[in-house]
């Protein structure tokens, strides 16, 4: 177990010197900023503005740089073959798996914290320029603290899609990884209609399928509270809590199935 | 101390080839090889022959169809056996982004070394490869055969007692191939164990204690080199310092002429070089190289099949 945290540094490393992560971090950070302009054209919102724009710009480039360098970075060894002298140190394959997983993570949460400081940044200089009036009208304060709450569950949300960018690249190529990741995000935010999907058919057959991919497919929607947190509607602790247990109960059984896969593979 | 450092026991590996209906190919058919603590075994075979298999079935990289491999008494793959090996993959590749020195400190931390002891360690072994110029490089800026050394040296990292080296030579220079040769004699001296495949004949030559030859996934010959009775075919010489009349006078017919006065000689087996050099000498020619043509593994292979009783196995 000593070497997962070797592996994770590791990780970090190679993702920090990354240029296409620079860049997506670098956009996203402008975009943010960017916001405040827009902001400025649509007065009276314009808070609601920039909040909505800036935590929208940190999940679609989390989900980026969570799918791109999830896959990349086992992927990647497997297919340049540096995983060959990597394994041949006393390194158990599924102290593999966890220690790029850790990795991924650390630099997720990385990248999510530059972001919200730029958001957190912005959201403070308009409020810092804003006159005492206009400062009233907003529903939440600029630099509202419950944000950190939809940070977070975008965080959690990242850390899922990551064990599922991990769980694919574990025994497919990099192409076909991204493809099906990305297929299942998207899947992942319509998920909950599939619930609702008996009323719609007539079939026993469709509607039970429906049922089974409802409670197999990863359930995205629930992450997202960025409409709650930015018209200042409460989000509570609870709902926080079983939403994370739900994302901790799933990226769990993916890496036990990534572990799994990836200890019986042949690496010709 | 297990009385092996290596032991292969009919060692089978299919790989499924074909992408709608797979069927397996035999890549590695029932070999089954020993290697004494403190032995260095040159893991001999053409193109395709199974070597690179066999390594990967002892790092347990991919898994064997049938049969056992065995490293210091332990299953191949288990960690305490992988703390005291080192490996050189076929063709070596690291991670871009990374200078050597990062990538043998990152190596030494997973062997449970210090972040001092690490770094000390690399710096060591880089020079030892020649390449402590480099080491602040990231490795995209590598030649190929800057690789192979990186290789070499992330496969010393932890001081291992048994060496798997596949084809250490290929990508070298010729200097680098003589700083492998060392260092590998150099490994022997210090009474490790070294499993070296190459499909190079000299390199064997050079550095075993025994020889064991694959071809076509089946190990058709074990022993000591100058028991397997390769036949030599003749030599080739190359001479500088002469025109074409002297050579005449020798009875050498068989002369390339390359650039600046040197000449390749290619001698047949009834002209042993023994006597021809003294000869030379006395014309005022220098010797420039010697080196003995073989029958090449295939045909050695070849002739075993045809005439088995002829060789030694
Ligand atoms: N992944 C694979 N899928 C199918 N066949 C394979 C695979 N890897 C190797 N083989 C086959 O197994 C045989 C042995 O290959 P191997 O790479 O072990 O040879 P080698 O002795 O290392 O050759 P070389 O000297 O060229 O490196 C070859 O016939 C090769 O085609
Ligand atoms: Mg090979």
């Amino acid at each position: 177990m000593a070497v997962i945290p070797q592996i994770a540094l590791q990780v970090f490393r190679e993702s920090v010197r990354d240029k296409v992560l620079y860049n997506l971090v670098l956009f996203a950070v402008m975009l943010i900023a960017a916001s405040y302009l827009i902001g400025q054209l649509t007065a009276g919102q314009d808070v609601k503005i920039i909040k909505d724009l800036g935590l929208g710009a940190t999940q679609v480039f989390g989900l980026f740089i969570a799918v791109f360098i999830g896959i990349g970075l086992v992927s990647k060894e497997v297919e340049r073959r540096s995983i060959y002298s990597l394994l041949a140190k006393p390194v158990r394959r599924y102290e593999l798996v966890l220690g790029k997983y850790a990795g991924l993570v650390l630099t997720l949460a990385v990248n999510i914290a530059v972001m919200a400081v730029a958001l957190y940044a912005v959201l403070g200089y308009m409020a810092w320029v804003e006159t005492e009036e206009f400062r009233q009208s907003w529903e939440a304060p600029a630099t509202d603290p419950a944000m950190l709450l939809a940070i977070f569950l975008i965080f959690a949300q990242l850390m899922l899609v990551t064990a599922i960018a991990l769980f694919f690249s574990t025994f497919l190529g990099p192409i076909l990884s991204a493809m099906l990741t990305f297929g299942l995000i998207v899947v992942g935010h319509f998920n909950a209609d599939l619930r609702n999907f008996e009323n719609v058919v007539d079939s026993r057959a469709a509607a039970y399928l429906a049922k089974v991919l409802y409670y197999v497919l990863p359930n995205l929607a629930p992450f997202d509270v960025k409409a709650e947190v930015v018209h200042a509607q409460p989000v509570s602790l609870g709902y926080v809590a079983l939403t994370t247990g739900y994302a901790v109960t799933y990226i769990g059984a993916l890496l036990l199935a990534a572990m799994f896969i990836f200890a019986r593979r042949d690496f010709k | 101390m297990p009385r092996y450092a290596i032991r292969l026991q009919e060692l089978t590996k299919d790989f499924p080839v074909g992408f709608w209906r797979p069927r397996p190919v035999r890549a590695l058919d029932g070999v089954s090889l020993e290697v004494e603590p403190g032995e260095v075994l040159g893991f001999l075979g053409p193109n395709g022959a199974g070597k690179t298999t066999t390594l990967k079935l002892l790092m347990q990289l991919i898994y064997p169809t049938s049969g056992r491999a065995e490293i210091l008494g332990r299953p191949a793959g288990d960690v305490e056996a992988r703390r005291r090996l080192g490996y050189l993959p076929e063709q070596p590749y690291f991670y871009d982004n990374l200078t050597a020195e990062e990538l043998l400190v990152y190596f030494g931390r997973l062997f449970g070394l210090s972040a001092h002891d690490a770094r000390s360690r690399a710096a060591t072994l880089l020079d030892r490869v020649g390449l402590g110029a480099a080491r602040r490089w990231q490795l995209r800026k590598y030649s190929k055969g800057m690789l192979q050394r990186v290789g070499i040296a992330q496969a010393l990292v932890n001081d291992p007692e048994v060496l798997f080296l596949d084809e250490p030579m290929s990508g070298l220079d010729p200097v680098g191939r003589r700083d492998t040769r060392e260092l590998i004699r150099a490994l022997k001296h210090e009474g490790r164990t070294v499993f070296f495949s190459s499909h190079i004949l000299s390199d064997a030559e050079a550095l075993c204690s025994r020889v064991a030859i694959l071809v076509k996934g089946r190990l058709v010959a074990t022993g000591r080199l100058a028991d397997l009775a390769f036949e030599i075919l003749g030599w080739e010489l190359i001479v500088t310092g002469t025109d074409d009349g002297i050579l005449t006078v020798l009875g050498l017919d068989a002369v390339t002429t390359v650039a600046d006065g040197r000449f390749v000689i290619n001698l047949p087996v009834d002209r042993p070089p023994d006597q021809l050099l003294p000869e030379l000498g006395r014309h005022g020619l220098r010797v420039v190289s010697l080196t003995p043509r073989h029958e090449s593994l295939e045909e050695f292979f070849m002739r075993l099949v045809e005439h088995p009783q002829e060789t030694a196995s």
